[in-house]
């Protein structure tokens, strides 16, 4: 598998009248196409940060960030985005949500709004409104919406942080399903450690101020995984153990500032 | 994991069984409830004509209910009223289709472009201080006392609602929703066409509906200041003849077709906002 993105020396800063914050300081990281990655790191890592500059929403940074060889210099159909909340429209139905600026009328974007709705299981609800919808049911037209673009790669910032622990394991196994019949690539940052070795097939640890890569975890456990199982267990242990060292360090850092 | 599925699935399909059961009922309840609105004035008149009745009043100043009716039914069967109806309606007409779509068209001028707002809306916003009735005089004094100056003045008041609320609307989209747009892809025309005129338009038609009725409100205005014909001139006609009956005519018919103007924005607003999800009592 040929490498999709790379994201070489990237830092990010934030100005502000009070002075600069580093966000993020030389992440590397190289993305395998039809690969899972996961991101997750405590609050104020810059995860959301780098998924905003790999979406193209953020362009103000230092390093390269390519995609396909190509730098990313704006927001595109080709890096589809699911945010915290759905972001529907209100005023349109799911399949037209879905369709967004498309049109239904022309047969093959008809037909494969028809495949879309079926993938994420929304079959029965094509001429509903969100206000409608569940919550999950609301982010699974966003990721039918983004997925009809053909993205190469999908982002995905905490999408299923707002839903309750049963939607949320639900969701986790409709999106393993989706990237099993898709083979689109996957960046799904989280804070749930679970859900993070559920999903992966790489976990990249970030620890913040500023925000760096801590380690990079491969995830080689077979689909589907059970989270019950004790190499599950074992991993997620792994995963623990090193945000452990994140606060030894940041304790260490404090008490060296007193 | 099917199982799953349909326990989330299961909670909304019931409610909208609900809804469909519900909808056989739908006209039954919507009689209720113009019925609960009717109490109100049914009583009023029912007061009024029995203290007329009496002599507790002077029909003079006050004409009993069933005095109006009778000048109403002749005024019908003469075809006065639906004559000075008709001018009234077209000089409305004419006046809101001026001065609410020069009303839209800037609104949108300015709500898409920062440039246009600087130069334009603090005038806007100052001319829109100016009451009609100081106004009239300068509009007589131009135009004369025919129809020009007449749907001058309801277009001048009519331009304001709708400017101020297409403009509302266009800069209350939400911001969150063209991320989205940028991260699909909108060209320029799709954000306008399929964002932010679909999430202006509440804003849009509450634009049109406040529009309606201040034209509605300045053709008093403009009949009552010199005119040969309309509703206002009826009035006027009534009070210089002291036919209190003939102006109580005139206030109910600006009443009633004043309400039917309103009631048909309100019923273009429940066809295309409803999806929106906010409190109905």
């Amino acid at each position: 598998m040929s490498t999709l993105l790379d994201i070489r020396q990237l830092s990010k800063t934030f100005h502000s009248g009070k002075g600069s914050v580093s966000a993020l300081q030389n992440i590397n990281l190289a993305v395998k196409e039809g690969e899972f990655i996961t991101v997750i790191g405590p609050s104020g890592c810059g995860k959301s940060t780098l998924l905003k500059i790999v979406a193209g929403l953020d362009v103000e940074y230092d390093g390269s960030v390519k995609l396909n060889d190509r730098d990313v210099t704006g927001p595109g159909i080709e890096k589809g985005f699911i945010f915290q909340e759905p972001r529907l429209f209100p005023w349109l139905t799911v399949e037209k949500n879905i369709a967004a600026d498309l049109s239904l009328h022309k047969p093959e974007i008809r037909k494969k709004v028809d495949e879309l709705i079926e993938l994420v299981r929304l079959k029965g609800f094509e001429k509903s409104y969100p206000r409608e919808l569940s919550g999950g049911m609301a982010q699974r037209v966003a990721i039918a919406r983004a997925l009809l673009r053909n993205p190469k790669v999908l982002l995905l910032d905490e999408p299923f942080g707002a839903l309750d622990a049963f939607t949320r394991a639900h969701m986790q196994e409709v999106l393993l399903d989706i990237w099993q019949q898709n083979k689109t690539t996957m960046i799904f940052v989280t804070h749930d450690i679970d859900e993070a070795v559920f999903l992966a097939n790489r976990i990249v640890i970030l620890k913040p101020r500023p925000g760096t890569v801590q380690k990079i975890v491969p995830v080689e456990l077979l689909f589907p995984r059970k989270k019950s199982s004790a190499a599950f267990q074992e991993l997620r242990f792994k995963v623990i153990g090193e945000f452990e060292k994140i606060e030894e360090l940041e304790l260490v850092d404090n008490g060296a500032g007193i | 994991m099917s199982n799953r599925a349909e326990m989330l699935v299961q909670p909304i399909r019931r409610t909208k069984e609900r809804k469909s059961s519900w909808s056989g009922l739908k006209w039954k309840a919507r009689l209720n409830d113009s019925m609960i609105g009717a109490i109100l004035p049914v009583m009023i008149v029912m007061v009024w004509q029995l203290a007329g009745k009496l002599g507790l009043i002077s029909t003079f100043f006050l004409p009993t209910p069933a005095m109006i009716l009778e000048s109403f039914k002749e005024m019908i069967l003469s075809g006065e009223l639906a004559v000075n109806l008709s001018i009234s309606i077209q000089r409305a007409a004419a006046g809101f289709a001026i001065g609410g779509s020069l009303g839209l068209l800037f609104g949108l001028l300015v709500g898409f472009s920062r440039k246009a707002e600087h130069t334009l809306d603090p005038s806007f916003q100052m001319l829109r201080m100016v009451p009609h009735l100081a106004l009239a005089p300068l509009i007589i004094l131009w135009f004369g006392f025919g129809e020009t100056s007449k749907v001058f003045i309801i277009a001048n008041g009519a331009f304001f609602p709708m400017y101020i609320n297409t403009f509302a609307g266009i800069r209350s989209v939400d911001n969150r929703l063209f991320d989205v747009a940028g991260v699909l892809e909108f060209s320029r025309f799709k954000q306008i066409t399929r964002l932010i005129l679909p999430a202006a338009l509440p804003n849009i038609l509450l634009g049109v509906r406040l529009s309606l009725a201040v034209s509605w409100l300045g053709l008093v205005v403009a009949e009552l200041i010199g005119s040969q014909s309309g509703i206002g001139f009826l009035i006027n006609i009534g009070k210089q003849n002291s036919t209190t009956e003939v102006i109580f005519v005139g206030v109910l018919i600006f009443a009633i077709v004043g309400k039917l103007f309103d009631s048909f924005v309100r019923l273009l607003e429940r066809r295309w906002l409803h999806w929106r999800d906010s409190y109905k009592g």
